[in-house]
């Protein structure tokens, strides 16, 4: 991966101007419009108005090499809009970033021009339902060689990412601040593991800091990377049908999955669905979208472990409909004893999974 | 001056000694009363770290003395409750002192004390008044060598439970002064155990409608001695479940029970007979760390000491403040709990089985109607203590029976007594399996034991390897998981552990703290 002298450049601009554009689009949740399309002297004058002189000339001071000796302290690649692994996803937009800085698999750029991705995007502050229905897309489309991209947030982000671990997919996380900076901090494992099996993406270079407006311009990374937006849960306004709106005007694809009328947490996502977004109910219809309906392409289709035991059917469908063992071992005719004993082997094949304090959810495939 | 020096010596001092018990935590410890009667104006002192119920004991020793028709010395009169660095604590010294200063006063023969403790309260009018804690003063007593123990007549079938020391019912200090002249010779009480036949049998598992699955893992927490964690919904059975388990648990042996009847007896809760159940202990979740682990300026037991040898259940486990649960670690892991206050440290038996119980969320709905969020969930998971949960073995769901099953059904499945015997048999094996170890039950072995004695085929050990990456089983949980499966295949009878038993135990696993937290 290799980033031209003038991409790094206008990154650590951004970087530097960072709390100038702050302060001047200072509302939460305020977008920066245009302001990151703007040329690095336009730029300047309309974030630092009077104090620019001091953004010039640290400009002009630019040495890339101290930047590139930076990068290899903090573990971070980069690539640039020149580069041939650029995602080609992001030229579509007016403003797309300079340079991208990575934390992770180098690789998986590469693989971004071959294997379509999809953004998982949502509320912070989940409901159980919301939760399930990201970890099981993110499970679902990781399994079936889809890359997930998100944003490590708190909430549906960062299950949706737990979901393509789980799935054994590639993840892409896109971060507002710098790449080697796991934000929140709580989600530092997390960070860890997308890092290791994927990419920690985000184009500020190692140490900026993210601002407010940070957030939505990383929301427009993510809907640029991926071929198509699923919005889980999300209230009204939020981040992102920030996302979605971005997706929209790039001519992506925008889906989101149906809530409860009466949730607060469904205004969103019901309210896309109302202007036509494409109704999510699980990975089938995220694929179908992708692919046209009914057709996979050969590496989804081939059956990735081991055809569960045939005699297991009755049990994996009350799985599937979300009995409890008791129930279980009602519908299959057998005792607890047995019915634990075959959901414990279930488990180890892979065919389901426990939810941490019992419970258990077929796996996708 | 010689004649001084006469006068001293015509009128020697006059001293009697007589053994009692003091109460520390739920042992007796021996405690000698020395009286010391010397000529002068009449005095009553009272030496020894007595607290205030002993100080106030010199009133109630005078009047039940000259109540009983005795004399009471109008003498300078000290007494010294030896070892003198052990705080004393309650009204059980009475008896003691008042027969001590009988006997310094000539009343009664001091050689008839020999060999004898005494133990009890006195009211003003000489009648004796049952104490908290008489087996463990008969335990003190055996231990300290004394054949005869004289106790109020209520405390006599309890303390009589004690092997090897005869032991006296007593009504009031009138009859025990005509015992020590040999004017009575009164029968040694029988042991409670003869005296009163079954107690109220502990609730049966048939009454439970439905909960196969909940009734099967009280079964093998039963039979490895496996701590349990339920969740569940409010009203889904939790506590009725729990309640059963004492009742499917191996019934106490003699000396467990005589163990589990001291405890009880030094907190004040015995019934004055021998316990045939193990105990059931539901401490509220408001409860203080002290108040269940025991504590206090004098050291009682907690709830946690009340429970040995039997189930101690927490209901709303979340709810318990950490200090509390974090109190537990100890007595989970050594089965015992140590109280340091002063110099002293104080051991109290606490070797319970934890039941554990709470809700899938703090609002505490079904799943579809939930109103947590993802974050409100996680705060509620991550009040649960790591340590704590790191021993817990088995987790189970508890579902609420549809009411149609609860019109409908008749009692079903195996009572509590068949499960009994499965839980016998299986422990029988594991105690056949762990002699010499020094390990009793399944839950109980280590790392090495687990290894030495669950011996599972390369073809399973695969899976097995299969299982723990699928579901980031750490090492310790990998042991949990091959302990239930070995005391569910001893429930089965089978002496290798085979990918059945294997994956119910896979099933009934609580994941780590790190996931719960994460």
């Amino acid at each position: 991966m290799k980033a031209c002298d003038d991409c790094l450049r206008r990154a650590r601009l951004v970087a530097d101007l960072a709390p100038r554009i702050a302060a001047l689009v200072g509302r939460p949740g305020a977008r920066a419009p245009g302001l990151l399309a703007l040329p690095d002297v336009r730029l300047i004058e309309a974030a630092a108005g009077e104090r620019g002189d001091q953004a010039r000339e640290r400009l002009e001071r630019f040495e890339p090499d101290a930047e590139r000796a930076l990068l290899q302290d903090h573990g971070v690649l980069a690539t640039c809009r020149h580069a041939q692994e650029y995602p080609p996803g992001l030229l579509d937009m007016t403003d797309p970033p300079a340079a991208l800085f990575a934390v992770g698999e180098p690789g998986v750029l590469a693989e971004m021009h071959d294997r379509p991705s999809v953004a998982i995007v949502g509320t912070r502050a989940p409901s159980p339902y919301g939760a399930e229905v990201a970890h099981a897309l993110g499970r679902g489309l990781g399994a079936s060689g889809v890359i997930v991209v998100s944003g490590l947030a708190l909430g549906i982000d960062a299950t949706a990412h737990r979901g393509c671990l789980n799935g054994g997919g590639t993840p892409v996380a896109v971060l507002a601040g710098g790449p080697e900076r796991a934000y929140p901090r709580r989600h530092r494992l997390l960070h860890e593991a997308v890092a290791r099996e994927g990419l920690v993406l985000s184009e500020l270079p190692p140490r900026a800091t993210a601002y407010r407006w940070s957030f939505p311009a990383r929301n427009r990374i993510m809907a640029g990377l991926a071929r198509l937006t699923v919005v889980v849960e999300a209230a009204d306004p939020s981040g992102s049908l920030i996302t979605a709106d971005f997706a929209r005007d790039l001519g992506r694809t925008v889906a989101a999955v149906p809530g409860r009328v009466t949730s607060r947490m469904a205004h969103g996502t019901n309210g896309l669905l109302r202007d036509g977004a494409v109704p999510v109910t699980g990975t089938e219809d995220v694929l179908d979208e992708l692919y046209g309906a009914g057709i996979r392409p050969r590496s989804v289709t081939e059956p990735r472990r081991s055809a569960p035991d045939p005699r297991l059917k009755a049990l994996l469908d009350a799985v599937e409909a979300g009995c409890a063992v008791d129930e279980m071992a009602g519908r299959v005719g057998r005792t607890t004893a047995d019915v634990r004993a075959a959901l414990g082997r279930l488990e180890a094949e892979g065919h389901v999974v426990r939810g941490t304090l019992g419970g258990w959810e077929r796996t996708a495939g | 001056m010689p004649t001084r020096h006469t006068r001293l010596r015509s009128v020697p001092p006059v001293l009697a000694s007589v053994c009692t018990f003091a109460l520390e935590g739920v042992r007796g410890h021996r405690v000698t009363v020395e009286v010391d009667v010397r000529p002068g104006l009449p005095a009553f002192t009272l030496v020894g770290l007595p607290d205030r119920a002993v100080r106030e004991s010199r009133e109630r020793v005078r009047a039940a003395v000259l109540n009983s028709g005795l004399e009471f010395p109008l003498k300078r009169l000290t007494v010294n409750l030896a070892p003198a660095h052990v705080r004393k604590a309650g009204p059980g010294f009475d008896l003691a002192i008042a027969v001590a200063l009988l006997a310094a006063s000539a009343q009664v023969p001091a050689p008839a004390l020999a060999g004898i403790a005494l133990w009890g309260e006195l009211s003003l009018s000489g009648e004796l008044r049952p104490v908290r804690g008489a087996l463990a003063a008969a335990l003190g007593a055996r231990d300290a060598g004394y054949h005869r123990l004289v106790v109020p007549h209520h405390d006599a079938a309890e303390a009589a439970l004690v092997d090897g020391v005869a032991v006296i019912g007593a009504f009031n200090l009138g009859g025990i002064a005509d015992l020590l002249h040999g004017r009575e010779r009164p029968e040694p009480a029988l042991p409670a155990e003869e005296l009163v036949a079954d107690g109220p049998s502990a609730p049966d598992l048939r009454d439970v409608r439905g909960q196969g699955d909940a009734k099967r893992a009280l079964e093998i927490a039963a039979a490895g001695g496996h701590n349990l964690l339920m969740v569940g919904p409010p009203g889904a059975g939790k506590t009725m479940l729990a309640r059963r388990l004492a009742g499917i648990l191996p019934p106490p042996s003699f000396d467990e029970a005589l163990e589990i009847t001291q405890m009880h007896s030094a907190a004040g809760l015995g019934c004055g007979r021998l316990a045939r159940q193990r105990p059931f202990r539901a401490p509220h979740h408001t409860i203080s760390a002290p108040g269940l682990v025991g504590g206090g300026a004098h050291p009682r037991p907690g709830e946690v000491t009340l429970a040995h040898r039997g189930v101690l259940f927490l209901d709303e486990l979340p709810e318990f403040a950490r200090v509390a649960l974090d109190a537990l670690r100890q007595p989970l892991e050594e089965g015992r709990v140590e109280i340091m206050r002063g110099q002293r440290a104080l051991d109290f038996p606490a070797n319970v089985m934890l039941v554990a119980a709470c809700n899938r969320c703090p609002c505490a709905r079904p799943g579809d109607r939930c109103l947590c969020g993802t974050a409100d969930r996680d705060r509620y998971l991550r009040r649960l203590s790591g340590p704590l949960l790191d021993r817990i073995d088995l987790v189970c769901q508890i579902e609420p029976v549809p009411p149609v099953e609860l019109v409908r059904g008749a009692p079903s499945g195996p009572g509590s007594e068949a499960t009994r015997e499965r839980v016998v048999a299986a422990r029988d094996l594991q105690r056949a399996r762990l002699r010499g170890t020094g390990v009793l039950c399944n839950a109980d072995m280590d790392g090495r034991l687990t290894r030495a004695h669950v011996t599972v085929g390369r073809r399973l050990a695969g899976r097995m390897l299969d299982a723990d990456n699928r579901s980031h089983l750490s090492g310790r949980g990998h042991d949990r998981v091959l302990r239930v499966a070995r005391t569910i295949a001893d429930l089965g009878g089978r002496e290798r552990v085979g990918f059945s038993d294997v994956g119910e135990a896979l099933s009934y696993r609580l994941d780590g703290w790190e996931r719960l937290a994460a």
